[in-house]
């Protein structure tokens, strides 16, 4: 007996909380405190928890074992040296065997530990004084525009060692450009097909 | 005959299921296809050539007919993080999270904690917002103190030879075809896309970022 009041009066709780909230948002959202101007402001209360993130292009999908996706997805960059730059070299070695020797090194240099610890922060480093791109013949790694063929930068690095002419069937995937142009101005990217 | 073209198809599903699409496309598990999947992330300097460009997709793969049903998710908030001293740990967040047919934007402005978890500095924070472009409209563009924000499908600018990778890796291949097919060609994404002076993200000569996407709990 006692049961059923509190549950009426939980239910009766319920629909007049209901109610006040219909009462000043004509499309049942949920609506947060009113705004300045007077307006009904959207409800953005509440904690969000991280699920995805991407600093450079393919990182998590080249270099990272199926087991550990998700884990690195929810590790903070500044973790992710620790946690995963031998994993990441474990899997360079895999892919280019040539790697195994310290002192065989990519076009930037690198040898295998070298470069997986550069790798395994997985953060994009964007130029704030000059040319923005993820490689243009010139530059490396200031940035990433719509246009650059990210995925052959990071096969010649991979694969085409000291020269870049290492397994050349390995390091350009001959697709060199997107199926649609970019905008010269905002937002740049292509409408949708 | 039949059998092997369904083996074969089986083959290329098994293989998707394993070398998870590039760049960013369905990476992982707990994320592939859904509303918070991050698909790529851009970062370069605008038209105006004292502006950054930040750009993140999400939620790739849409094919054209799928596109007008498509819509960003009003429970995930997409974090662009700014680093401005090379410490991998970010000093500026943009935070983006749609309602009701607009894009919110809040920042740049320093992030309440590190690590995981977010709230929304809706109470602090520069507030902007756009309305989420549709399917087959001309972009909608809002621009407010040098800001600019767009938000809406787009083409999935990505572009690789995903498929012959896989059987590369998987060892059916030696090498890439000339010319190569890209696995992304007539794809969209859901795009959102912010340009802001350089001036406010950093006063050195880079800025780190990446893209966080995160889920209301």
């Amino acid at each position: 007996m006692k049961l059923n009041n509190i549950k009426l009066a939980a239910i009766a709780l319920l629909v007049s909380f209901s109610a006040v909230n219909c009462s000043n948002d004509d499309d049942n959202r949920p609506t947060g405190p009113t705004g300045t101007n007077g307006t009904t402001e959207p409800n953005f209360t509440g904690v969000y928890a991280q699920e995805d993130q991407m600093g450079r292009p393919a990182i998590n999908t080249v270099f990272v074992s199926m087991g550990d996706k998700d884990t690195f997805n929810v590790t903070v960059p500044s973790n992710q040296g620790v946690a995963f730059q031998t994993k990441f070299q474990t899997k360079l070695e895999a892919l280019n065997p040539a790697h195994a020797d310290p002192m065989y090194t990519n076009a930037l240099g690198f040898n295998a530990e070298q470069f997986t610890g550069a790798l395994a922060t997985d953060v994009l480093t964007v130029s704030l004084v000059g040319t923005t791109t993820f490689f243009d013949g010139t530059n490396v790694l200031t940035g990433r525009t719509l246009a650059d063929d990210v995925i052959s930068t990071e096969l010649l690095l991979i694969f085409g060692g000291p020269m870049g002419t290492d397994n050349p069937g390995l390091t350009d995937d001959n697709v060199d450009g997107n199926d649609k142009s970019f905008l010269a101005s905002f937002p740049y990217l292509a409408t949708p097909h | 005959m039949k059998k092997s073209k369904i083996l074969i198809g089986a083959a290329v599903i098994t293989m998707a299921g394993f070398f998870a699409i590039a760049a960013d496309h369905i990476d992982a598990p707990a994320v592939a296809g859904g509303t918070s999947d991050i698909t790529d992330i851009y970062g370069f300097q605008g038209q105006n050539n004292d502006n950054i460009v930040f750009v993140a997709n999400v939620q790739g793969l849409i094919s054209p007919t799928d596109t007008d049903g498509a819509a960003f998710d009003e429970n995930v908030l997409v974090e662009f993080n700014i680093d401005n001293n090379g410490d991998a740990i970010a000093d500026l967040v943009i935070q983006a999270t749609p309602r009701d047919g607009k894009m919110y934007f809040f920042g740049p402005i320093a992030p309440s904690q590190p690590g995981l978890n977010s709230v929304i500095l809706a109470d602090i924070a520069v507030q902007n917002e756009v309305d989420i472009t549709a399917y087959g409209a001309s972009a909608i563009i809002e621009t407010n103190n040098g800001m600019s924000f767009f938000a809406g499908p787009r083409d999935d600018p990505f572009y690789f030879d995903f498929f012959r990778f896989g059987d590369i890796i998987a060892g059916n291949e030696t090498m890439f075809s000339s010319p190569g097919t890209d696995s992304f060609a007539g794809t969209n994404v859901m795009s959102i896309v912010v340009e802001l002076p350089k001036a406010i993200v950093g006063s050195g000569d880079s800025v780190n970022i990446w893209v966080e996407s995160k889920r209301k709990q």
